[in-house]
């Protein structure tokens, strides 16, 4: 980030009004490490966040690719049992729990939240700050895990084989417990700041998407992550001192963990989710130049799929021999969360619907999401079913189900948003060509990669197999090129977006014409988000927005009032 | 309910799909149980709901991404931005779809949660890494063996962690859990092979924890477990104990190449004088291994744990003898 | 560090206490307020975990409640609830006094206040030391000394099951600490599965039609599991009161902060915001308290 700030720094050529980089910003209003370190400015926190979990991603990821190698023929290829029991546990802690819970909250919404409400800051700075400080502080214990022996227990950390392993799991799950600490206030600090800290105009059926989604999101860290804290301390308890709690030879109860573990967990994949879909919301309408169509019915749908999260973690035990009738109960009820999810997904195509479809980066991200989410709702369905779940459970089919929700959802809409957001993040633009060719890769290694593993899971392959039988053959050696496909992808993003801190277009403030208060202050920002506090409208009325070749953005129309 | 997944199965059928694909429905395995055709009839309805919707979804987005494609730059119009009464619609029909997917599925669902009546009972035990079946008349076998078109049901259990039992082929899938007992049951169409795998992660070896259901033809089973339970008059006397070493544990703590375990290794040990708790020793023979299996801590060797439990009324006198002869190999 | 920025963008005059993203104290005091709602709601769901575990066990194995709870001390406990009581109070009427800008009696009240902490801290020791001496702890800890059993009429088995076993290693008692009357943990040959022990089966654990019943009557010994696995309850007992009284100390630790401001001035009648979070979450820990107390102690 300090190369970033120093080039940063100088005006470029073209700067087009709207542009801050020459002058004031956030990059440049404290200079030196410790004035990122230490820095209350809720966009520098974002950005902090942003590089962190992209680090996280990137190790994450090198498991994945890791793990795609050692698939690519039955047999032992890289490495042994134990080590690929490792790597697929890595790989599910680091991505879950350090890349995308905080993924989109954490690192874009500390960004945008306050400036999408016109606020200067987040309601409690040093909570803020304190909360990125024990994510370094958790992943700091993660790696400090993977260093000191590893841990193999599945990211879900299942008793009795998580308190008998002879791997490092009280250091992971002490690290997960801080950082559910982490995910706990910034939650706290959202729901704070949405509800005393929006605008003079601004109800809470004026605030853009994105915040509803954010706001759900954060009603569940706050109301789940509590029970993952002491679900870990249980489990730590038992390790380090023989509670027997999750012990059966000690009249304990090992299914019981899985209970609690996924009292949290499963409203935590909507920790994941939900601001995918807010970021989503945003997409489609701005890059369709129309009015979010059904904006309640969205955004009480993201309450609504909060609300039921709390009540579908029995699915995850279907086969574990609990009682019929509880199986039924936790049926019946994971099919209520399909519903406001079908709803958002009607709603963003009513959007487009007789729309003028831009198709920018952001926007075929958005379209992707589309595609890539229905599947993963869909495919969600055969394992909400009874009687297809017991045949699906713990095979590829779940795999590849919840890559297509998680992956293709939630890391779609994150890439998305990032690029989305990235002009006013770093007040360059990246290139528009290379970002479609990256998207495409990317769509495509995707569904190489994970619809082979839906046939192969549909066909009866176990999940966490270090070997296989000869007949999934061919589908996982599908499965791994398309990994490497993605991988290529990726790499060209991180290339063209590091190249466009150098060398790209000087953003203007409101390059792809929303009409949310973000786009009303300079790219990048200043230190105080706004000069003046800006008076909120319809954050998707466009018609006052036109654009303009000489700069290459949006402008509000001559004589427009400040509020429709 | 059974007319409307006749109905849609039909349908699937005359789309061609089916035959297109080898196996009775897209991508499933064969349908070796009698459940198994019931679950692929509810697979088979949410398949082609799913094909629906997502033809739908990505088929309005391709035509609307062509159909109202617009330029950089382009402006906005004011448009309609909420329409309550299709809104509606389109909360209901999911809502009324996910109702018949969700009773479908747990119609389904019951029959394969509850066993029938006189099914013949096998009890399953999970260990790191691998399935031990045990029968009526107390045969232990790696590989679970049944006759065809009979009920059949497993009580489970396991004897360290959680483990899954699982048949494709069958549709069937329970996990055996440590401290109490779960129950599957199933009845095979077909006499042949099928895999069994272990579905619940459990460490090293959860990939190698297989098995095979071998279901015989009428009559087949009766007179395998016959053969099959005679181990004394199947093989020679070291091999019935190599058998019970493997099969009852022994290898956990008592190896064969020398190397200190939880208990004494076996190689070389029949024969020699061993030093005991007490500061006594005791020359290792048929009586003293005798004794250590019936009652271990009688004479516990020094420098190992009083862990090891009790045989007594687990094993005949034939198969001490067996097992006896078995450490005596160990050379 | 970023924040010495009170003047710039004040269009109103901005007290010292304001911090500069707020609007008006107003806002800045009831943010804070929901700020502190909502943590104390992730503190109650941090004790529900507990509380459900203990639901749960109690469900299953009420004759372990039942048993062990008489070897804690009713009044001692009911010491405590009082202390923790009157604290609270001190702590509210604290709150109050600050508001009306008593510095001297506000100081007053909150070191009460944190004399009934080491006073509830201090008797929660002497409950564990003794414990600690007799015996009574968690899981592979338990070890009753006949002084912890004296009076309770213990049958003899009581500690059976655990009590021999080797405490020592944990990860080796995973392979080795198999309860001896278990028996083996292979197949047995009588056609029942071994090594799982009748009372480790949960009853609420298997369905209606569970395996329960199912069992062959010999290996269910009818009357003898009522006081098994008495350890859950001091399992129990431990995390419940460790993680509040880690709670209490913490507490302790922040009336402690709210004391030096309170002498140093920093409170008024228009800013007092600190003692008045600091209070809430007294009242909480406070709370947890009147819940636990009958919970573990007076169980009928």
């Amino acid at each position: 980030m300090s190369t970033s700030e120093r080039t940063l720094g100088i005006a470029p050529a073209h700067v087009p009004p709207g542009n801050a980089l020459g002058k004031e910003n956030y990059l440049n209003h404290d200079r030196g490490l410790l004035s990122w370190l230490f820095t209350l400015d809720h966009k520098r926190i974002g950005v902090l966040y942003l590089v962190s979990i992209l680090t996280a991603f990137l190790l994450g990821g090198i498991f994945a690719l890791l793990i795609r190698t050692e698939l690519l023929y039955p047999g032992k290829q890289l490495m042994d049992a134990d080590t690929y029991n490792e790597m697929f546990t890595l790989h599910g802690a680091i991505m879950i729990f350090l890349f995308i819970i905080p993924g989109i909250p954490a690192a874009l919404g500390n960004f945008v939240l306050p400036l999408m409400l016109g606020a200067k800051d987040v309601a409690f700075p040093k909570l803020n700050l304190l909360s990125w400080w024990l994510w370094m502080t958790g992943a700091f214990m993660a790696v400090t895990a993977i260093l000191t022996g590893g841990v193999d227990t599945g990211w879900t950390f299942y008793t009795p084989y998580s308190t008998t392993t002879g791997t490092n799991v009280v250091m992971m799950v002490a690290g997960v417990f801080v950082l559910g600490f982490s995910s706990i206030f910034t939650g706290l600090n959202f729901i704070v700041t949405i509800h005393k800290l929006r605008p003079r105009g601004m109800g809470w059926f004026n605030m853009p998407l994105m915040l509803w989604g954010l706001y759900a999101t954060a009603i569940i860290q706050v109301l789940a992550t509590p029970v993952l804290g002491i679900t870990l301390l249980l489990l730590i308890m038992e390790r380090v001192m023989g509670i027997g709690i999750f012990d059966s030879r000690l009249g304990g109860d090992p299914v019981l963990f899985q209970h609690f573990f996924w009292f949290y967990s499963h409203p935590a994949v909507y920790i994941m989710i939900l601001p995918a879909m807010g970021v989503i919301s945003e997409l489609i309408s701005t890059f369709s130049r129309k009015h979010i169509f059904g904006y309640k019915f969205i955004a009480w749908s993201s309450i609504a799929i909060a609300a039921f999260s709390f009540l579908v973690w029995g699915h995850h035990m279907f086969t574990s021999g609990q009682s019929e009738l509880v199986t039924m109960v936790f049926s019946a009820l994971t099919f209520s969360v399909s519903i406001p999810s079908a709803v958002k997904v009607f709603n963003w195509l009513a959007t487009m619907y007789r729309g003028r479809i831009q198709l920018e980066t952001p926007m075929l991200y958005a379209l992707s999401f589309l595609f890539l989410f229905s599947i993963g709702g869909l495919t969600g369905l055969f394992l909400g079913a009874l009687a297809t779940d017991i045949h699906l459970h713990d095979t590829y089919f779940v795999v590849a189900h919840f890559h297509y929700v998680m992956f293709g959802g939630t890391v779609i809409a994150f890439l998305g948003a990032l690029h989305y957001w990235w002009p006013k993040i770093t007040g360059r633009m990246y290139a528009e060509n290379p970002g479609r060719v990256a998207c495409a890769l990317i769509f495509v290694g995707f569904n190489l990669t994970f619809f082979t593993q839906f046939i192969m899971g549909a066909k009866g392959m176990p999940r966490r197999y270090f070997d296989y039988l000869p007949e999934y053959h061919p589908y996982h050696m599908a499965s791994s090129i398309g990994s490497y496909i993605m991988a290529v992808g990726f790499f060209l993003i991180a290339g063209y977006l590091a190249h466009s801190l150098f060398r790209g277009r000087p953003a203007p403030a409101n390059p792809w014409g929303s009409n949310s208060l973000e786009w009303r202050t300079p790219s990048p920002p200043p230190h105080d988000n706004f000069k003046e506090t800006p008076e909120a409208g319809d954050p998707y009325d466009y018609t006052d927005l036109v654009w303009d070749d000489a700069i290459g953005g949006y402008v509000r129309r001559a004589g427009a009032p400040a509020t429709p | 309910m059974t007319n409307l997944l006749a109905a849609l199965a039909g349908l699937s059928r005359l789309a061609g799909l089916q035959d297109a694909v080898k196996g009775p429905t897209v991508w499933m395995p064969p349908e070796s149980s009698t459940i198994a055709a019931k679950v692929d009839s509810v697979w088979d309805l949410v398949l082609w709901i799913s094909v629906f919707f997502f033809v739908l979804v990505t088929a309005l987005m391709v035509v609307f991404v062509v159909r109202y494609h617009g330029h950089r730059g382009t402006g906005s119009k004011p448009t309609r931005d909420h329409n309550t009464a299709l809104e509606i619609t389109w909360t209901v029909i999911p809502t009324l779809i996910v109702v018949v997917i969700f009773w479908v599925g747990f119609e389904t669902y019951l029959d394969m949660a509850t066993p029938p009546a006189n099914a013949y009972q096998v009890s399953v035990t999970g260990q790191k890494w691998k399935w031990l079946f045990t029968y009526p008349n107390g045969y232990v076998d790696e590989n679970l063996h049944v006759p065809v078109n009979t009920d059949i049901s497993l009580l489970m259990t396991s004897e360290d962690v959680i483990h899954s039992f699982y048949v494709p082929a069958f549709r069937t899938k329970k996990d055996v859990v440590p401290g109490r007992y779960t129950r599957l049951w199933f009845n095979a169409k077909a006499p042949g092979e099928y895999q069994v795998f272990c579905a619940e992660y459990c460490g090293t070896n959860h990939s190698h924890m297989l098995a095979k259901v071998v279901v015989h033809e009428p009559g087949g089973f009766e007179k395998w477990l016959a053969e099959a339970s005679n181990l004394h008059g199947r093989f020679p006397p070291a091999k019935v104990g190599e058998i019970f070493y493997n099969r009852f544990g022994c290898k956990q703590c008592h190896s064969l190449d020398g190397t200190t375990g939880i208990g004494p290794s076996f190689k070389g040990i029949y024969g020699h004088e061993q030093k005991l708790q007490d500061g006594s020793s005791v020359l290792v023979d048929e009586n003293y291994i005798r004794e250590s299996i019936m009652e271990p801590q009688a004479k516990v060797v020094a420098g190992f744990q009083p862990v090891m439990p009790t045989f007594k009324g687990r094993l005949k006198d034939q198969d001490i003898t067996s097992i006896v002869e078995f450490i005596k190999s160990q050379k | 560090m970023t924040e010495a920025v009170s003047t710039g963008h004040g269009e109103r005059a901005h007290p010292d206490f304001l911090q500069h993203h707020f609007d008006t104290p107003e806002q800045q005091f009831t943010s804070g307020k929901l700020g502190m709602w909502l943590f104390l709601a992730t503190e109650v769901l941090l004790f529900a975990g507990l509380f459900c575990a203990y639901a749960v066990y109690r469900g299953i194995h009420p004759e372990i409640f039942e048993y062990a709870h008489r070897f804690l001390d009713k009044s001692l406990g009911a010491t405590n609830t009082v202390i923790l009581l009157c604290s609270s109070f001190t702590m509210a009427w604290a709150v109050r006094s600050s508001q009306l800008g008593k510095r001297g009696l506000t100081a007053a009240l909150l070191a009460l206040t944190i004399l009934g902490g080491i006073g509830f801290m201090s008797i929660k020791y002497v409950e564990y030391h003794h414990k600690w001496k007799v015996g009574l702890l968690w899981g592979t800890h338990y070890h009753p000394s006949a002084e912890a059993m004296e009076g309770h009429g213990a049958p003899e088995d009581t500690a059976a099951g655990v009590a021999h076993q080797d405490e020592t290693d944990a990860a080796e008692s995973a392979a080795a600490a198999e309860p001896p009357a278990a028996g083996p943990q292979l197949p047995d040959l009588s056609g029942l599965p071994a090594g799982v022990e009748p009372t480790n089966v949960p009853h609420g654990a298997v369905g209606p039609e569970g395996t329960i019943a199912e069992r062959p009557a010999e290996v269910l010994p009818v009357g003898e599991e009522e006081v098994k696995n008495v350890h859950i309850f001091f399992g129990i007992y431990f995390l419940m009161t460790g993680l509040h009284g880690i709670h209490v100390l913490v507490g302790m630790g922040l009336i402690g902060w709210v004391l030096r401001r309170t002498l140093r001035g920093d409170f008024g009648p228009e800013y007092y915001t600190p003692v008045d979070l600091v209070g809430l979450y007294w009242h909480l820990v406070d709370l947890i308290w009147i819940f636990l107390f009958p919970l573990l102690y007076l169980i009928h």
